[in-house]
């Protein structure tokens, strides 16, 4: 449990081995209530597997302490749904009775026909929504993001990203973010997580314009120690 | 073998040679065509047809042994089946092997076991390889359709867990799925459909049952309710028509397992004309 409530996680010294490969070493920093946190790093470099740590989902050393009372909802990079005969209202629906109309407006679609489609036929930008409703879903305070635009076109980025800030004020939750546009770490995130293994940077996101910052996250990995999480 | 349910086709005897044994056998078709099929309809969502069909395989030492040492050899093919299931399920959890590997291998093996055991018993052999439906008792009877009722209710009630940890593990693990367990349960559910659907089509065709059915739903059923339920109807029918066939006319055959497949195979063309029918008129 969080030693101070202005905190939504801390996270202290946090190892992941994964068949005998550390792919996390002694991370530590911690996640404001109501922030958004841009998690960053190049590809391999630990980002989901942090994320899927968060969730409690593979082995850990360390301390992973969650604010009380924590509701998390999840988005996936990856969802296997091309083959699966299921229609977009019952992936909504399923558990649980829901309005599923209103959680239609929550993520921005107006077109209610598609509650009978196929979750296989709708299109990249669609299929996000709907998994960030099916996320909101359970009303949670906190919400991971695995690249919340994977399989979107450019255009429909920034609308998704823009309606995940809205939400996030509405709704007052925190946000764990994995993406690798620097234009939206800058644009919509509060604090810049850099990992590759280690934290490479750790700071506001307003960092990363500098190139001094893009080194540190793109260059040789220099693990940065950071003092106890009093990062703002 | 000799088949002793072919109806003789004079009026005046075909009332008094139906025996009970025939409409037992009809009955335990329908219910264990359900779960075969409602069962399925999850295996063939997640790929894992070929391992339902390899799984039954599985069974045959445990038949071997139960007809050896005297005892219903279904209770030895369903504590051969769970036993397997178990340690592919270990397996795989540590090693991150595939099941199709996994059961693959488990199912070689188990075959050699059993022919090893069934010996120069060829009729025994036969029996557990297609199917023996001739020896269904009342009690039998019962106790099949009992095991095919819990194993449907109980799979109604992870159906939803199972389907989405298909869509996505961590997606289901953040709603407090424990889906490792979930998979195990259904993997011990998967065995005891299997092993009483034995009794009707062999250890050969109980694939067929879980497959068939399952994909012939798939291709016409426009969301998930509709398909687990033609699933399951699927399964039923080709389960009653093949065995009330094969009752019915013989076909020289001492056992209903090929004629079960034959129903389900028009089932499936049926569902391919309708499929293409609807893609042409939309």
């Amino acid at each position: 449990m969080a030693e101070n409530d202005q905190y939504s996680l801390k996270v202290t010294g946090l190892n992941v081995t994964l068949q005998n490969q550390i792919i996390l070493s002694n991370l530590s920093f911690n996640v404001k209530k109501g922030a958004t946190l841009a998690i960053l790093g190049p590809n391999g470099a630990g980002k989901s597997v942090l994320l899927r740590t968060l969730l409690n989902r593979l082995p850990y050393t360390g301390k992973v302490e969650w604010i009380e009372k924590t509701r998390i909802g999840y988005v996936p990079q990856n969802v296997s749904v091309s083959d699966m005969p299921m229609t977009v209202k019952e992936f909504l629906s399923m558990g649980k009775d829901t309005d599923v109309i209103e959680l239609l407006k929550l993520v921005r679609i107006t077109d209610e026909n598609i509650l009978n489609k196929r979750l296989g036929v709708i299109s990249g930008g669609q299929l996000r929504r709907i998994l960030i409703a099916w996320a909101l879903n359970d009303n949670p305070n906190v919400l991971l993001l695995d690249e919340p635009t994977t399989g979107v076109d450019i255009d429909g980025e920034e609308p998704i990203y823009r309606m995940l800030n809205e939400l996030k004020k509405a709704r007052e939750m925190t946000i764990f973010l994995i993406t690798h546009d620097i234009h939206i770490v800058q644009k919509y995130t509060d604090t810049l997580l850099a990992i590759n293994k280690c934290i490479t940077f750790y700071g506001p996101s307003t960092e990363i314009a500098k190139s001094t910052t893009q080194k540190l996250i793109y260059g040789e990995p220099v693990c940065v120690k950071t003092i106890k999480g009093e990062q703002d | 073998m000799a088949n002793p349910y072919v109806l003789k086709q004079s009026k005046e005897n075909r009332i008094n040679i139906i025996d009970l044994t025939i409409i037992y056998s009809l009955v335990v078709a329908v219910f264990v065509g359900i779960a075969a099929g409602y069962l399925g309809s999850l295996m063939v969502l997640e790929k894992m047809a070929l391992v339902g069909d390899a799984l039954s395989h599985v069974a045959l030492p445990g038949l071997a042994i139960g007809i050896t040492l005297n005892f219903n050899p279904y209770i030895g093919a369903f504590a051969f089946l769970f036993i397997s299931a178990v340690i592919i399920w270990h397996i795989q959890r540590t090693t991150k092997i595939s099941f199709e590997a996994l059961v693959g291998a488990m199912f070689t093996l188990a075959l050699a076991i059993g022919i090893l055991l069934y010996g120069d018993d060829l009729d025994a052999l036969e029996a557990a390889l297609f199917g023996d439906i001739s020896q269904v008792s009342l009690i039998g009877a019962t106790a099949a359709i009992a095991i095919s009722i819990t194993a449907i209710l109980l799979t109604k009630l992870i159906y939803n867990r199972l389907v989405l940890a298909m869509i996505s593990e961590d997606l289901a693990v953040s709603k407090g799925i424990k889906v490792a367990q979930t998979n195990l349960l259904y993997l011990c559910l998967v065995s005891v459909v299997v092993a009483v659907g034995i009794q009707i089509v062999g250890t050969l065709l109980v694939g067929f049952l879980v497959i068939v059915p399952a994909i012939a739903a798939k291709i016409i059923s426009a969301n998930m309710a509709k398909y687990a339920v033609l699933s399951s109807i699927f399964g039923a029918v080709a389960a009653f028509f093949g065995v009330l066939l094969w009752s019915t006319f013989g076909f020289n055959l001492p056992f209903p397992g090929p004629i079960v497949v034959f129903v389900g195979i028009i089932i499936f063309v049926i569902s391919l004309v309708i499929n293409w029918i609807y893609k042409l008129t939309t």
